[in-house]
């Protein structure tokens, strides 16, 4: 689908050798690699109608409030009256679905459905990106210096790594988020809880996008460039921030797109076992908790699930796209 | 003595601004003195990474360079011609033995020491699509030397490296290219750029047209020519036929196994080859001039090189040499000079002077 243009320059093909060529004087400008990437993305349908959605549920999380007093109602609205007192069913086909509520009630305390999904996507996103930077930033660093240095200082971090990935996340996650106080460090209540949230996930998380780093690293700092920066009489940090993280940018890019997704269903996971962001603050994995109560409305299970879904999909269909376009040979 | 401009400009050194040729380069101090260079690559094994050998990549090598002249270093692959590039310009750390620079023990000099020093000592990389950053603009990648030395232009660096753009034969305008948008021979041509920025006495380089199109290996040839000659540089290069240093060396040193067997003036180890392993090359070669080839049998080398993890004892080429000897197994035949100039390593050498052959076994 893509030219077979060689992006890390190991390709013995190349252009015939001509020397002085387009002397004519017009300007000679130069495309980067990441340049052709992006041209190679933009022919992408598949990765592009990714980036679109992951781009409208960005818009819809920061525009939450606007979106839900156009559409809805408050999302803490109490719509007791449309809600059967003995059922606790919503009144009306389709768990009250209308052109008042698009996805119709809550089951019991009859908040809407719409106004929660939307800004279900604000505690989610949140969470997914900031522990995506935070496990990207730690992984980046310790790969590099892991890779670049080796010896003992990569036993140490390789080490740590296996440490983590062993670590029994969940359970951990569990007991900690259960044990908080209301207030800790000067936060409370849901930012307490969001702040811990992002720094387990996060925390944990970055050996996986550690490991690939410091593979590349292993392979790129054997590149003869790196011998010419250094016979140049260039030092560590300059042969780290010049020569080596430039090239370290379309994998750290490929898999923080890549682990938002996983970020995204470990914080629904969380909220769906109660360890999560508290009611009533709304999220997708709390609602689908709820839900599992009144799995005879499905309505109340599908909208939250389909949010958690094309959410997940979305970053992933981008985030393949992306690496095929930064690395057309991975097809 | 750090920068290049208040230390003497090599052509004044007396003998080298005569034209490069026989003979006339080597006088007076060399610029370079390798003695007995040694580099061995642990083995390990296991968890402990406990050492179960060693790769003795470079095992003994000694020669001289001198101002203004072009050495060549040939060797089959894998004899550790690039190890011997990476141990002068300390990429690595040698294992013994000595390498001088203008008379100064550089052998464990630390890097901070060493970095005024690598202004006047260069590598030309083997392989022209690994030795440029793919993420760097052509600017950047020439413009580098300038700014990891911490180097003041006098119009900027922009313009420095448009004219040494220009110098190598490359478009200046291409300044703003990235690596990928340039063939095999102008990315060897930035290469060779990137050496020049700083005006260095010695260039060493590893095989630089190898990995390019016979074709256009000829022009990169030249360009190294037409810069010796301009710049007054002093050239180590390295390849593994002796076709391709004929016409550029002054010297020749010839490696088998991490040793130098042979090293001579270009005319005698092209006119009088002693070491059988020399034969064995030269007779690979075609050769321009056919009374030449009819005076000599085509020798075919049989066997692989063994491996430098487990060299063969004594003479290391015996196993695969036609002259091999009983005393070639039991001891190692020094390096000693037999004629002018020429020193070989061999027990039993072709077309040596006679009572010198005896004395060497
Ligand atoms: N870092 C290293 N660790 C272990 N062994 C090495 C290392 N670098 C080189 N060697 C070994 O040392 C020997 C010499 O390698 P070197 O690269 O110097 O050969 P060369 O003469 O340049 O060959 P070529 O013509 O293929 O470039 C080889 O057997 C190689 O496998
Ligand atoms: S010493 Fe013996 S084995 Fe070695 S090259 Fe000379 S003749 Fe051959
Ligand atoms: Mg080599």
């Amino acid at each position: 689908m893509t030219a077979p243009l060689d992006v890390s320059g190991t390709s013995s093909e190349a252009p015939p050798e001509t020397v002085l060529e387009g002397a004519s004087g017009k300007a000679i400008a130069g495309r980067s690699l990441g340049q052709i990437a992006w041209m190679r993305l933009k022919r992408d349908k598949v990765a592009m109608a990714g980036a679109t959605v992951v781009v409208l549920l960005i818009v819809m999380a920061l525009l939450a409030p606007l979106i839900v007093s156009w559409l809805g109602h408050p999302p803490d609205e109490f719509h007791e009256d449309l809600v059967d007192p003995n059922t606790g069913v919503p009144v009306g086909a389709w768990g009250g679905m209308s052109s008042d509520f698009l996805f119709g009630l809550e089951p019991s305390n009859g908040r809407d459905l719409f106004s929660r999904v939307v800004y279900g996507a604000r505690i989610s996103l949140l969470i997914a990106f900031l522990a995506t930077i935070l496990s990207v930033l730690i992984g980046t660093i310790l790969g590099v210096v892991a890779g670049y240095f080796r010896g003992w200082v990569d036993t140490l971090i390789s080490r740590a790594m296996d440490v983590f990935l062993a670590f029994p996340l969940l359970v951990f996650a569990i007991a900690l988020v259960g044990a908080i106080p209301e207030s800790a460090f000067g936060l409370t209540g849901d930012s307490l809880r969001i702040a811990l949230l992002i720094f387990i996930i996060g925390f944990f998380n970055w050996p996986y996008i550690g490991r690939i780093i410091r593979g590349q690293t292993l392979s790129l700092r054997e590149r003869e460039f790196v011998d010419a920066a250094r016979s140049l009489g260039a030092r560590g940090p300059y042969i780290i921030f010049r020569e080596l993280l430039p090239n370290l940018i379309a994998p750290v890019l490929i898999y923080s797109t890549l682990l938002i997704p996983s970020n995204i269903l470990f914080e629904a996971a969380l909220s769906f076992l109660g360890v999560g962001v508290r009611p009533p603050t709304p999220t997708w994995g709390g609602m689908l908790a709820d839900a599992v109560r009144y799995y005879t409305i499905p309505h109340f299970t599908i909208f939250p699930g389909m949010a958690i879904f094309i959410t997940v999909l979305a970053f992933n269909l981008f985030g393949d796209g992306l690496r095929d376009a930064f690395d057309p040979r991975s097809r | 003595m750090t920068t290049p401009k208040d230390t003497a400009p090599v052509s004044d050194a007396p003998g080298s601004a005569a034209a490069p040729g026989e003979g006339a380069a080597r006088q007076g101090e060399p610029l370079l003195s390798v003695r007995d260079l040694q580099k061995h690559f642990p083995v390990t094994k296991g968890l402990l990474q406990r050492q179960v050998g060693a790769v003795k990549a470079v095992d003994g090598v000694t020669f001289d360079v001198y101002p203004g002249e072009t050495l060549g270093l040939v060797g089959e692959s894998g004899c550790g011609k690039t190890t011997t590039g990476r141990l002068i310009t300390r990429l690595l750390e040698p294992t013994g033995g000595s390498v001088a620079f203008e008379g100064r023990d550089i052998t464990h000099m630390s890097q901070g020491h060493l970095r005024p020093l690598r202004r006047d000592m260069q590598m030309i990389f083997q392989d022209p699509y690994s030795s440029l950053n793919p993420r760097h603009t052509v600017g950047t990648i020439v413009g580098a030397p300038f700014r990891i030395q911490g180097i003041e232009t006098e119009h900027g660096v922009k313009k420095a490296v448009q004219e040494i753009l220009a110098l190598v034969g490359l478009n200046p305008e291409h300044y703003n290219r990235y690596p990928h948008e340039f063939s095999g021979g102008q990315r060897q041509r930035i290469g060779i750029a990137r050496t020049l920025a700083l005006k260095p006495k010695l260039i060493i380089a590893d095989e630089p047209v190898s990995a390019l199109d016979v074709s256009i290996q000829a022009q990169v040839v030249n360009l190294l020519e037409d810069l010796q000659n301009e710049l007054n540089l002093t050239y180590v290069v390295i390849a593994h036929d002796l076709s391709v240093v004929r016409h550029i060396s002054d010297r020749v040193a010839v490696m088998y196994l991490g040793k130098v067997v042979e090293i001579a003036d270009r005319k005698s180890l092209y006119g009088a080859p002693m070491h059988p392993y020399t034969n064995a090359l030269l007779s690979a070669v075609p050769i321009p001039d056919p009374k030449g080839r009819a005076g000599r049998d085509r020798i075919r080398l049989t066997g692989d090189v063994p491996s430098p993890l487990n060299p063969p004892p004594a003479c290391r080429f015996h196993t695969r040499c036609w002259k091999a000897q009983e005393v070639c197994k039991q001891q190692e035949p020094p390096l000693v000079e037999l004629a002018t100039g020429h020193k070989v390593a061999c027990h039993f050498p072709e077309n040596a002077p006679a009572q010198k052959a005896d004395a060497a076994v």
